[in-house]
């Protein structure tokens, strides 16, 4: 299963943007990841696809230092999340959750202009970057900008939770299920949107999701996590012939559906 | 005499008043303030170093606030009477709604907002500023809303240790026997609470409305400058205030024939001398007015000599009214406090029943009056049901036994009670005016068992060195008020309901020392 891909990134010279070593995490007794290995190089989209509870969200919340491994290393631009000041870190890793996360007691612009503001950007700067964000998403900045986020609707949401992962131009962008909660029409525009902006911003993205049809549409590379280990990481056109036990009960919602497998590999 | 009258008549008084009602109220909630919302940050994110806080605090609360008073009056710094251990007390218990509501006003925050801003990045106190604390203000409002009307009923009774504000008034009324006077203070007490109440629910209703839109911020920085601008306005008001130091600081117990004294004294001290003088009336006792005239909270009182060889110095009871003169001067001479001759009249207790029960059971003596108490009720004011030489003591020394256990009442209402035959034997003063008004007759205290109760004035030793020309002028009440005199002013009081000021003022031109 291992792709060509993979093993040029591991040739490279400079580190892999992300990088997990055998890591495990137990919550209480309870094994949640067990030896999880996996490399993201710089301008990948890789897609985590696994049931509820498998582990997917845990491996987001490790690379940004939400949780730290009990056992193995987790690498950020070669350097391990406990070596990392964690707000810097933080500060460099856009996160898109799965309930958005937009501050009901500020508006629009204020959300977007929240990690500029921390890193003390200029007004001037914050202003003119978060009227470029919201521009980028397809919320026009003198409309929404001073609405409230109770205003807008989920997609729309979903759009300024994305503007505001991007605002600082983080090197990486994770995403929790962003589209998770949206209607099918919504969320077939939203990822429509999401490649016109990858291709523009060209991010090292990790996106986490329970729905393969989303990996298909969405990921240059596909990972299925099952029972807190990594079972398998190739291009899609790979994982849509794969054999094995644990990824074919994932694509079968796609193919009784008769839907044609996009190769966006 | 009606409310709106007293109002009227007394309005700068009134304005006074509450102007100190509001201040005590606004100092005491804003400490809370700042004290409180850090704990309660504190109790939400490290809930084991805060549950014992908000313990503390919670039982602090159960505390009753007169007892409050009485445990800080003794302490160094908060204590003391006046503004400083009023305030303390406030403060205690503005903290407890202000603690819990911030406490609820966090842990109420969707958990999922704060996982987003430790996502962006946040340190916990950009979290704490940005994020939790706009979020649980709305909350937090509440609590001050209900720390400020409790702390606008609380200070009422502020003035039981001099810290004045409108429970001057209820004091007032209540040792008058005065409902105009009582509602004169509890009715802006009461409309004070409500405008805090009205005020702040508003403010907290425009908060949560101002969440919903995103535009917190905005109303944050009005609600912090008006915070800023009366904090600034207090400050003046307070550095423009502070007491004079030659000003003389005239107290006195809680009772009528306490005020009138204390009244006395201070116009005598107003016409004789070119020294100002600030009335400290109506505090909570003799165990407060002790406190005071010791730590120099105030400069004089008028104490009686059984009292204080009794329950101040707590020496064996005796009947001798020289040598008990003579045991507490001394004592009083070594705590720095310098005891004056006596004013001339004794207020001993007096053992009280109806004058028509002393008619149709031919009483004259206490001792009379034992065969037929098993079947009496009794009534007694808290000093004397505890005191060695009050309830205890008597009841042993004539034999005596009630129906029940005695009553317990408050002085203020002890002889109406005696009128009303809720109970047929009372002790009160010898003096109160009331004893006339109600009809009630003193039985004689035929076996000598009280002590001797010469009223005379207590002073600061140092006070008088500084003010020499002060000793003299106090010396002119030397064995000039009578038994009668007293029982006069108190009945002028008490019955025809005059003004204390008016009735001491007049005692003064009548005796020629004005």
């Amino acid at each position: 299963m291992t792709s060509d891909k993979v093993d040029r990134s591991a040739s490279r010279d400079a580190p892999a943007e992300i990088e997990f070593r055998g890591v495990s995490l137990h919550r209480g007794e309870t094994p949640v990841l067990r030896g999880f290995d996996l490399t993201v190089d710089r301008g990948e989209t890789v897609a985590l696809v696994g049931r509820s509870g498998a582990g997917k969200s845990t491996v987001l919340k490790l690379i940004n230092r939400l949780l730290v491994p009990d056992e193995g290393r987790v690498l950020v631009t070669g350097k391990a999340t406990t070596d990392w000041d964690p707000f810097e870190l933080r500060r460099r890793l856009g996160y898109v959750l799965q309930e958005v996360g937009l501050f009901p007691h500020m508006s629009v612009a204020q959300n977007v202009a929240i990690v500029p503001r921390l890193l003390g950007w200029s007004e001037p700067d914050v202003v003119r970057r978060t009227r470029e964000l919201l521009e980028l998403v397809g919320l026009p900045a003198a409309e929404f900008g001073p609405r409230s986020p109770a205003q807008l609707s989920g997609g729309q949401r979903q759009r300024v939770g994305v503007a505001r992962a991007l605002a600082a131009d983080p090197p990486v962008l994770l995403m929790d299920e962003p589209f998770g909660a949206l209607d099918p029409v919504t969320r077939s525009e939203l990822h429509h949107e999401f490649r016109r902006i990858q291709d523009q911003v060209r991010k090292t993205i990790v996106i986490v999701t329970h729905d393969m049809a989303e990996a298909f549409a969405l990921a240059t590379r596909i990972g299925v996590v099952a029972g807190g280990r990594l079972v398998a990481l190739d291009v899609p056109r790979a994982i849509a012939r794969s054999r094995d036990d644990r990824v074919r009960p994932l694509l079968a919602p796609l193919l009784e559906a008769g839907a044609a497998v996009r190769d966006s590999g | 005499m009606s409310v709106l009258e007293f109002w009227r008549t007394h309005s700068a008084e009134l304005a006074g008043l509450l102007w100190q009602h509001l201040v005590l109220v606004a100092i005491s909630t804003g400490a809370a303030i700042v004290a409180g919302i850090p704990i309660g940050v504190l109790a939400a994110r490290h809930p084991r170093a805060g549950a014992p806080l908000v313990w503390v605090v919670n039982i602090a609360q159960t505390i009753p606030s007169l007892a409050m008073f009485g445990f800080l009056l003794p302490l160094p710094f908060i204590g003391g009477l006046g503004g400083r251990v009023a305030v303390t007390v406030l403060t205690l218990y503005a903290l407890l709604p202000i603690i819990r509501t911030t406490l609820a006003g966090m842990r109420s925050i969707d958990p999922a907002l704060i996982e987003a801003a430790t996502s962006l990045g946040m340190t916990p106190g950009q979290r704490l500023a940005r994020v939790e604390l706009p979020l649980a203000l709305p909350s937090i409002v509440a609590g001050i809303r209900v720390a400020s009307v409790i702390g606008v009923g609380t200070a009422t009774i502020a003035a039981a240790v001099g810290a004045g504000g409108l429970g001057e008034y209820i004091f007032r009324g209540l040792s008058m026997l005065e409902p105009t006077v009582v509602l004169a203070g509890a009715i802006p007490a009461a409309l004070l609470a409500l405008t805090f109440d009205g005020g702040l629910t508003l403010l907290e209703r425009f908060m949560r409305a101002a969440l919903a839109k995103g535009r917190i911020r905005s109303v944050l920085r009005y609600v912090g400058a008006a915070g800023v601008a009366a904090a600034a306005a207090i400050g003046v008001t307070f550095a423009l205030t502070r007491s004079d130091p030659a000003t003389i600081r005239v107290g006195s117990k809680n009772f009528t024939e306490q005020i009138v004294l204390g009244e006395l004294v201070a116009r005598l001290i107003e016409t004789k001398t070119s020294l100002k003088v600030d009335r400290r009336l109506n505090l909570g006792g003799t165990f407060i007015c002790d406190r005071a005239v010791r730590s120099g909270d105030i400069d004089l009182y008028v104490e009686y000599s059984g009292t204080a060889h009794s329950a101040i110095f707590h020496e064996a009871p005796s009947t001798d009214p020289r040598q008990v003169f003579e045991t507490i001067r001394q004592r009083y001479a070594s705590a720095g406090v310098t005891l004056f001759e006596p004013l001339g009249f004794e207020n001993t207790f007096a053992i009280l029943v109806r004058g028509e029960d002393a008619r149709r059971l031919n009483l004259a003596t206490i001792a009379d009056a034992s065969p037929h108490s098993p079947g009496w009720q009794a009534g007694f004011g808290y000093e004397f049901l505890q005191r060695a030489d009050g309830y205890p003591g008597l009841a042993k020394a004539y034999g005596l036994t009630f129906k029940g256990p005695p009553r317990a009442m408050d002085l203020s209402l002890i002889y109406r009670a005696l009128a009303q035959k809720q109970v047929d034997l009372i002790a009160g003063d010898a003096t109160s005016g009331l004893i006339e008004g109600y009809d009630l007759f003193m039985l004689e205290d035929n076996l000598r068992y009280f002590p001797p109760y010469d009223a005379a004035i207590v002073a600061r030793s140092a006070t008088l060195l500084a003010h020499p020309e002060l000793r003299g002028v106090l010396q002119l009440l030397s064995g000039r008020i009578s038994a009668t005199d007293m029982r006069r002013m108190n009945h002028a009081v008490d019955v025809e309901r005059q003004d204390p000021a008016a009735v001491a003022s007049a005692f003064l031109t009548r005796s020629g020392l004005r």
